[in-house]
């Protein structure tokens, strides 16, 4: 009787042991990751100063002079990024607005999983469709559009990240009191005027962090651009250049034969410390927004 | 017991003058001409469920007329039913007619213009429902729906409304502010603004203060009451003594059907019906 107790007792703490460690594997992991782009970045930052980095136009690494400035990287990579999000906030909002407002349950049961199965298609699958189809038709109708750009793959990162921003917006205004649509109907209103002045600022905070969880997720997007963006760090707003995003020069490095412990190889850790303060950003003000939707009513 | 406590609420000496005023009406025969909503052989489906069985009731013009009964017994159905709440819903289905005098239109038509129908029919909810907007905006987005763009106009109908519902002494330094910085009486009486803004013809009350504490719900009465002498009102309630307090009519329902429908005062001290009896009495309910 006292045996099977303890025994209890024991398996309840081994429980407990491997439910906290299971929780905290991800505090673990993540830590980890920080302490090795930091670590390896102070290497980086004892041959190349803060300051160049900061402030310097262009980035060449490989060349006989090398520059190390970030702004090329980062200006591809809020590029592409920005011509995801101006394709998918549009297009993201329409769907939301007629899912939650205006479809039938049985259509809202096919598009919403056929919208969040398009995060299930893996990216290089989106990579070679973005260079072997898209490019090639957007030639066809954009003049002087090169063979690596940003345009192509911009536009299908912004179906892409429609997951974020279509199904999670959706999810907010699906969040909306029905009492507070009867309110707005009862009042004569239309069903247009109740989804876009009612529903859908009763539900914007949770909206634009979809927005923006879309948005870090293009930034931090690899494959498409690493395959049909360009290798050519190229500080330009021109959509149709080839340009290089922070995600696609850590590819190339990391799958060159660099030496280890080489300039060019630190300078990866540089540039992924750098992307890395980039999405904590993006994700904590959307963690922060879709926090503060709890409390608007 | 309880009828003979009902009765007293009725023995006020301005109570029997207006009594007897409303029966001198009625003698003359001016009941029809009196009548704003005329229901006729009123069934209401939801899907395959008869909701609402063969209603026949005139509700009269400015007067407060309540609609009681138990739990299920299709009272706020009835109440959804005049202004078409029911077809924001798939399945709902209308047989029968309820005439809206004096333009005699018929509200369960199915081709009629339901934003119009709104509009002349305002609705105050069960549980305040004010939009996450300022107070001003909430008061105000029923003039916009209705094409009022002039800046000034809407501030003065913002004002009479909020006055209206005993509301603007307690706003008025704060009409920016959240309607949900208000409390639950001040919401629900922000939400009576909201409906009046636009000057319906009737205001349909769902239950407006079964989410109030008493104090708040004697407020709602009281601006229940004041608003009779501009427009018709129909409040559901399962409160029988908030149906007395505040009611010229009263109509029991009981499972989809309306049992009997009179004078409130005669409903709560000689009903002509066992059933109505017995609800009032507390047999059931």
């Amino acid at each position: 009787m006292f045996g099977t107790l303890t025994f209890k007792r024991a398996l309840d703490k081994i429980m407990l042991a491997v439910f906290f460690t299971a929780g905290f594997i991800t505090i673990f992991i993540t830590v980890g990751i920080v302490y090795v782009l930091l670590s390896d970045s102070i290497e980086f930052f004892k041959e190349v100063s803060i300051i160049e980095f900061l402030t310097e136009k262009e980035w060449t690494p490989v060349f006989a002079t090398k520059k190390f400035g970030i702004w090329p990287l980062v200006a591809g990579t809020f590029l592409i990024a920005g011509i995801a999000v101006a394709v998918s906030i549009p297009l993201g909002l329409i769907i939301a607005i007629y899912l939650s407002e205006y479809a039938s349950t049985r259509v809202k049961e096919i598009v919403k999983p056929t919208i969040e199965f398009l995060e299930a298609i893996p990216t290089v699958v989106y990579g070679y469709f973005t260079l072997l189809f898209v490019t090639p038709l957007l030639q066809k109708v954009v003049p002087e559009l090169e063979a690596f750009n940003s345009l192509a793959p911009g536009i299908v990162l912004g179906f892409m990240i429609l997951p974020y921003t279509a199904s999670m917006a959706e999810d907010a205004m699906k969040g909306v009191p029905q009492r507070i649509r009867e309110a707005s109907y009862a009042l004569g209103a239309t069903k247009l005027r109740t989804a876009v002045t009612i529903v859908l600022p009763a539900a914007i905070s949770g909206v634009v962090a979809g927005f923006i969880l879309g948005a870090s997720r293009a930034i931090g997007e690899t494959m498409v651009v690493a395959i049909a963006a360009g290798m050519y760090p190229n500080l330009t707003i021109d959509p149709r250049e080839p340009i290089q995003t922070m995600t696609g020069y850590i590819v190339q490095v990391a799958l060159g034969d660099l030496p280890f412990g080489s300039i060019e190889y630190l300078s990866i850790f540089a540039v992924g410390l750098a992307l890395f303060i980039i999405a904590f950003i993006f994700n904590s003000i959307a963690l922060w927004l879709r926090t503060k939707i709890r409390e608007a009513y | 017991m309880v009828i003979e406590a009902l009765k007293g609420l009725f023995l006020g000496a301005s109570q029997k003058v207006e009594d007897r005023t409303r029966a001198k009406e009625q003698s003359k025969g001016s009941f029809s001409s009196n009548t704003k909503l005329e229901v006729k052989d009123l069934n209401f489906y939801y899907h395959e469920f008869k909701a609402l069985k063969g209603i026949n009731l005139k509700i009269p013009t400015k007067k407060i007329t309540a609609l009681i009964g138990p739990s299920g017994c299709g009272k706020t159905t009835l109440l959804r039913c005049f202004n078409r709440m029911h077809d924001l819903y798939p399945g709902s289905r209308y047989e029968g007619s309820i005439i809206f005098h004096p333009d005699g239109i018929n509200i369960t038509e199915k081709n009629i213009d339901l934003l119009e129908l709104r509009r002349k029919i305002g609705m105050v909810f069960q549980r305040p429902n004010p939009f996450p907007k300022s107070i001003f905006e909430n008061v105000a987005y029923g003039l916009r729906v209705n094409g009022v763009k002039n800046k000034n106009l809407i501030k003065e109908r913002v004002e009479w409304a909020l006055q209206s519902a005993a509301l603007w002494d307690e706003v008025k330094d704060r009409l920016d502010a959240n309607a949900y910085s208000l409390s639950g009486g001040q919401q629900q009486r922000l939400c009576i603004a909201r409906a009046i803004a636009i000057e319906p013809d009737i205001v349909l009350f769902d239950e407006p203060t079964s989410a109030l504490d008493p104090i708040s719900t004697a407020k709602i009465e009281e601006l229940i009451i004041n608003l009779k002498e501009r427009l018709t009102i129909i409040i559901v309630t399962h409160n029988m003594q908030q149906a007395a307090r505040v009611s010229d009519y009263t109509g029991f329902m009981y499972l989809g059907e309306l049992v009997e429908f009179d004078k409130t005062h005669k409903i709560f001290t000689v009903p002509s019906q066992k059933l109505t009896e017995d609800y009032i009495t507390g047999r059931f309910g």
